[in-house]
């Protein structure tokens, strides 16, 4: 990789005292210039926090530590002044929920309309042209009457698009896509991912896909990070990791989805849950679940280690490619 | 026996057509003619074009919301009037595990607050008993008991959306409408819940309207699954067959465009804008993107019919061998 355009250094966050309750907990991770990079990753493994702390978007109560560098500039504790430079121009967000990012007392064209004069300068006639042509890329039909629209008004798909072309509002350099999708159907969806994929070609914007939908991830992204209990347990080429996961939390995961075609049996989820705060071993905190933990595993944190081309996975076990946790017989669920 | 009975269900919302005050009045029809039945204890599935109207019509069946015109039939009685004291009664009876987790919750409430909330509504258990069964309810979902006393901002957006749906499971209702129940799960917890309502409906004998654009849940999860596309129901069948072998049209674009893990599929790519809903193409709805129409799709509305091998669809084509070739 050449110059990253975002580089994550040992980035932590806590939000109580206990440092064994951390929500990220030492992540590395560069985005080069144009790059596609896919996190996916346990509910509340810290995928989510790790951007909202990049951008400074955590309330004040949440220690972060570590750097995040954007072409070289620190992120980590920057003036509010700069952050703000940054937050939609710079760096994008598509957020999770619509509720967190929508005004439900602003029509959504007011929306628009503010995030195009504050990012682009344009008002005016200009600044509703752009407006419909935002609304209109995203697959919006009948832009025109939608901008009078309030948030209550449109369906979650219609509500999540609306955030998706305010995000592009800013023609950002990396656009940071938090589940984008999940209320989209499956054509809209793809429509939706191709327009990002022609953006990207036509811009060179850098895209975060923050998305539980492994096919999604599969198929729109060429590296993926996998999370779990605030740390980076693996990182490969999509194909790679999916083909061949060397991680047992990738693995069980991969192993838990449903299939499209024969018969219907019982999902394999991983049993147990992520343990308590404070409750974490000094180890891996996939230990008290992996079926291949060694006594080693929950009292020796793993470091993240090459498995192949391109490929790190963070365990202590030389698992071969090909041979995988999630399809061993497991204890009752 | 039959738990739920919608029949003909509307519901048209006025907008203004154009900009401004004094723009002119135009009709959305976000539901538009949609009749279903869920049996005690089964699933239907509910899918399609985002905007075509789903959880219009799950807030209808339940009454959160008044239908324009349709009749809907609870336990083989009319749905009492929204509001009354009748339909209060019924509501731990039927629940909803809305789309939006935290557009659902109270930001300025610990989140076990709000999960022992129906108990608490209605009456129901002490509170020692509530928190108990909160704490269950927590635990069979993936929450853990310290995040009881967090604010829905405290926690990510998979905890947020078992928290609502922790909510809906208290009263161990009869029908819950779950709205896309497990769009912010990774796919682990995905199985844990699917698995939780699976043995819930085993067990206690819930029926469930299952909202969701995750085709390989709905399909795990169904019964039968259901179509729409701009407020009407064009394909109904059995859930597996529905996926392998799907008939209409709009259901063949949509079960071509899941995304997958390995090699890409062939495509039916849908041409053309997505409808207005207020201005709804003449004839069938989906003509303007269909890549099979002819003329009689541009004038005559299809009505759903039964196919040959027992499936219910509105297309005018759908019983042409030709049809089946070309897919
Ligand atoms: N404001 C906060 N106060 C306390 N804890 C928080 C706060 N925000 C997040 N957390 C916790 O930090 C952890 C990481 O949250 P994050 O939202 O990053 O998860 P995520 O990986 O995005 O999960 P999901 O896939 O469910 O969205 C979670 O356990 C969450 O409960
Ligand atoms: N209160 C309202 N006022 C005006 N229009 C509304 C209102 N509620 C819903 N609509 C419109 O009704 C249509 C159907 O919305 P609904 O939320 O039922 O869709 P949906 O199928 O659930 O979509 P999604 O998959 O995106 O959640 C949409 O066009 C929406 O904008
Ligand atoms: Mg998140
Ligand atoms: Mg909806």
């Amino acid at each position: 990789m050449g110059v990253p355009l975002v580089e994550i250094a040992g980035l932590t966050v806590d939000f109580g005292n206990d440092w064994r309750s951390r929500a990220v907990d030492g992540v590395d991770l560069a985005i080069a210039p144009g790059e596609a990079l896919g996190v996916v990753g346990e509910s509340g493994s810290g995928k989510s926090v790790t951007w909202l702390a990049a951008l400074g978007l955590l309330p004040a109560r949440a220690r972060v530590g570590g750097s995040v560098r954007l072409e070289g500039q620190q992120l980590v504790g920057a003036p509010a002044r700069l952050l703000e430079s940054v937050r939609g121009k710079r760096i994008a967000m598509i957020f999770q929920d619509p509720s967190s990012c929508l005004n439900p007392v602003h029509r959504i064209g007011r929306q628009l309309g503010e995030a195009l004069k504050l990012h682009r300068g344009l008002s005016g006639a200009a600044g509703e042209a752009e407006t419909l042509r935002l609304l209109d890329q995203v697959g919006i039909a009948d832009a025109k009457r939608r901008l009078s629209d309030y948030p209550h008004q449109l369906s979650g798909g219609l509500n999540q698009r609306v955030m998706i072309a305010m995000a592009l509002a800013g023609q950002p350099d990396l656009l940071v896509a938090d589940e984008p999708t999940t209320a989209l159907d499956a054509t809209i969806q793809a429509q939706i991912l191709a327009l990002l994929a022609g953006i990207r070609r036509d811009t060179g914007m850098a895209l975060v896909l923050i998305s539980h939908d492994l096919g999604v991830v599969a198929e729109n992204v060429s590296r993926v990070a996998v999370m779990y209990a605030g740390r980076l347990v693996e990182e490969g080429l999509g194909q790679d990791l999916f083909d061949a996961p060397r991680h047992p939390y990738t693995q069980g995961l991969l192993a838990a989805l449903p299939t499209l075609t024969g018969p219907r049996r019982r999902l394999a989820a991983i049993p147990g849950t992520v343990p308590e705060p404070g409750k974490a071993p000094a180890g891996c905190s996939f230990a008290p679940r992996c079926p291949l933990a060694e006594p080693r595993c929950m009292s020796e944190p793993p470091a993240s280690r090459r498995v192949g081309l391109l490929h790190r996975a963070a365990c202590h076990l030389q698992i071969e490619p090909g041979f995988s946790a999630g399809a061993l017989p497991r204890a009752a669920e | 026996m039959t738990l739920l009975e919608a029949t003909d269900l509307r519901r048209h919302y006025k907008v203004r057509a154009g900009r401004g005050p004094f723009g002119a009045k135009a009709t959305l029809r976000a539901v538009d003619g949609v009749s279903l039945k869920i049996e005690a204890g089964r699933t239907l599935g509910l899918v399609g074009e985002s905007g075509c109207g789903k959880s219009t019509t799950g807030k209808l069946v339940l009454g959160l919301i008044a239908a324009t015109a349709g009749t809907v039939r609870y336990a083989g009685n009319d749905m009492p009037p929204t509001g009354s004291a009748a339909w209060r009664a019924l509501r731990p009876r039927m629940q909803m595990v809305y789309q939006d987790p935290l557009g659902a919750l109270d930001r300025r409430l610990p989140v076990g607050v709000q999960i022992m909330e129906p108990l608490a509504i209605h009456g129901q258990a002490s509170p020692a008993e509530r928190r108990e069964r909160a704490a269950e309810v927590m635990t069979a979902v993936g929450l853990q008991r310290h995040q009881f006393d967090r604010y829905p901002h405290e926690l990510s957006g998979g905890q947020r959306q078992r928290v609502v749906l922790a909510r809906a499971l208290m009263t161990e209702p009869d029908l819950l409408v779950c709205d896309e129940p497990i769009s912010a799960l990774d796919v682990s917890i995905q199985a844990q819940v699917v698995n939780l309502l699976l043995d819930l409906q085993d067990r206690l004998g819930i029926a469930y309207l299952f909202i969701s654009h995750d085709l390989r849940v709905v399909r795990q999860v169904s019964h039968e699954v259901a179509v729409m596309y701009l407020g009407r129901i064009v394909e109904q069948g059995e859930a597996e067959s529905l996926f392998a072998q799907p008939t209409h049209p709009y259901t063949r674009a949509l079960v071509s465009a899941i995304p997958v893990l390995g090699p890409r599929r062939e495509r039916l790519l849908l041409q053309g804008d997505p409808p207005n809903p207020v201005d709804v193409p003449s004839g069938c709805a989906f003509h303007t993107r269909c890549p099979f129409a002819v003329a009689t799709c541009r004038a005559e509305a299809p009505v759903l019919q039964p196919t040959a091998d027992g499936r219910q669809v509105a297309c005018h084509r759908a019983d042409e061998p030709a049809l089946q070739v070309a897919a």
